[in-house]
């Protein structure tokens, strides 16, 4: 099964350094690690929200907006694909994602398995 | 058991899938016994099912199993004294209950590849090899494998049981085969991945015409492996072989479950993300065997055959000039009958159906695939492309009786019927 983690980051909680040193360490570590294991399909992390444009569709309307998104409490900051065996496993390699962030982040993930073809 | 038990339950399963090769693989070396240590490390997994659910699971669970199963170790070498000349050894980091300095990377790897090797060594059986293999270093329950393999689970719990009590019989070292061995058991460790990617990607029992899930698990073996055998341009083409192949799984049954042949997929429904992994596995295989200066191996061979078929956007893009040139290399490497008659195949789409029927014959007049379906299938094929529909309807009906499953049998019954009277 193919899981998408999607992270999303409260822009209140980002500390105003940006990443560590220390964190982008440990990160090349995991990323390493997972894709070792085998488990890591795809990842990356995206621009910020201010380069980005919202496309809508409403009442069969299309609107186009330009960031920044002044009023985002979260907003996504990447994603990895991973392969495994279940849910929980998905939910363990996430956890060792976000631990390695500390104290200082207000960070979640949000894991969705991916439809497969049956 | 109440839901936060079972949730636990489950949490525990996920950690142990991901730390019980390294965990194994340790205790393995402290204890030269890979059947010991995976008793040892059941026992981790046992204490933190018990105590996980209370305390919760542990910030840094992979050390957390390491130091209880270093710590039975002891237990172990203390109360046996075979086991008591390797006390001094073990004995300093593990008499504290803290846990010591976290391993190095390198020394870790070490271990797994002394645990690939040993798990597929080839005293094994290829079936006792497979299950050992998916058990230690897949991290999968014996229900698991039995599940995928449509047997029952006391059948694959005895056949590990055996296969690493033969191992200690045998006495077969915990380590990692060197020069003009290393070769040969690294084509024992290939086979035993390529044995269950197949098994999944084209089941021989059940109705079933695949089990991605056996897939997948393949696929992660094998990227495993590429990680801890960077230099093998072998190792790098079976990952490349694995990761186009899975790329088509999507497309190669209907939602009824029936056969959809390579040429008639939607390529739409092929996953470009697995199919671009491909490529760069692919890649890193030929720069590793020209850093050798080697010319590509039969799994790289096959890998770039998948790559071409990955390249065509349509069937008729197909530069099947290209594959059979890669079939001519491979048969001299693999001369195999499947290999033969994949490449006459090949031949005909390149050279025309009647110079790939004169192929499909120098195979069939050697028995070694009366009993396999896609000779008469392809038999059959060629014969239509040149017109003799009696005899073409003659050898489908000949191949449907010996398909492996229901879904293969069915498609060569409609073929048959298909063709013009």
């Amino acid at each position: 099964m193919r899981y998408m983690s999607l992270i999303k980051i409260d822009p209140a909680g980002v500390p105003e350094s940006g990443p560590s040193e220390e964190l982008m360490t440990e990160m090349g570590k995991l990323i390493e690690e997972m894709t070792k294991a085998g488990v890591l399909l795809d990842t990356a992390g995206l621009a910020p929200l201010e380069q980005s444009t919202r496309v809508q569709l409403s009442g069969g309307k299309l609107t186009v907006v330009d960031g920044p998104f002044t009023e985002a409490k979260e907003f996504v900051g990447g994603y990895a694909l991973m392969q495994c065996r279940s849910k929980e496993e998905a939910v363990e390699w996430a956890k060792r994602f976000l631990i390695i962030h500390g104290d200082q982040w207000e960070i979640a993930t949000e894991i969705r398995a991916v439809e497969e073809p049956s | 058991m109440n839901q936060t038990d079972e949730r636990v339950r489950r949490a525990v399963e996920a950690v142990w899938r991901i730390e019980a090769p390294r965990l194994i693989a340790g205790l393995a070396r402290v204890l030269g016994d890979i059947g010991l240590a995976e008793d040892l490390a059941q026992d981790a997994l046992v204490a933190a099912l018990e105590q996980w659910p209370d305390e919760g699971v542990p910030r840094n669970p992979g050390a957390w199993l390491m130091t209880v199963g270093k710590r039975r170790a002891v237990d172990l070498i203390r109360r046996d004294q075979t086991y008591a000349r390797k006390l001094e050894l073990v004995g300093r980091t593990l008499d504290s209950d803290e846990p010591g300095p976290e391993p190095k990377a390198e020394a870790i790897e070490d271990d797994l590849l002394r645990l690939v090797f040993t798990a597929c060594h080839p005293v094994l059986a290829p079936q006792a090899r497979v299950a050992l293999t998916l058990r230690l270093l897949g991290g999968l329950s014996t229900a698991d494998i039995a599940r995928a393999y449509l047997v029952a689970e006391a059948t694959i719990a005895q056949r590990i049981v055996r296969a690493k009590r033969l191992l200690a019989q045998k006495r077969v070292p915990f380590e990692v085969p060197t020069g003009a061995q290393l070769a040969e058991r690294l084509s024992s460790v290939l086979e035993v991945v390529y044995l269950i990617f197949n098994e999944g990607y084209s089941a021989t029992a059940g109705d079933d015409w695949m089990r991605p899930a056996l897939c997948e698990d393949a696929l992660r073996l094998a990227r495993v492996l590429s990680g801890l055998m960077p230099a093998e341009p072998e190792v790098h083409g079976l990952t490349a072989l694995l990761e186009i192949q899975a790329s088509r799984v999507a497309a190669r049954a209907t939602a009824q479950g029936s056969v959809v042949l390579l040429a008639d997929q939607d390529r739409g429904r092929w996953n470009q993300l697995l199919i671009r992994r491909g490529f760069s596995a692919l890649a890193k295989a030929d720069a590793a065997a020209k850093a050798r200066g080697e010319p590509p191996g039969p799994y790289a061979l096959q890998a770039a055959i998948a790559a071409s078929h990955a390249r065509a956007l349509t069937a008729r893009d197909t530069d099947w000039n290209t594959i059979a040139g890669l079939y001519d290399a491979l048969i001299v490497l693999l001369p195999t009958p499947v290999v033969a008659l994949n490449r006459a195949v090949a031949v005909a789409q390149a050279r025309g159906p009647a110079a790939g029927l004169a192929l499909v014959d120098e195979v069939a007049a050697d028995d070694a695939l009366k009993d396999y379906h896609l000779l008469p299938a392809v038999r059959a094929d060629l014969l239509s492309r040149l017109g003799r529909y009696d005899e073409a309807r003659a050898e489908l009906e000949r191949a449907a009786p010996l398909a492996r499953n229901r879904a293969e049998r069915s498609l060569l019954v409609d073929r048959a019927a298909a063709l013009p009277r």
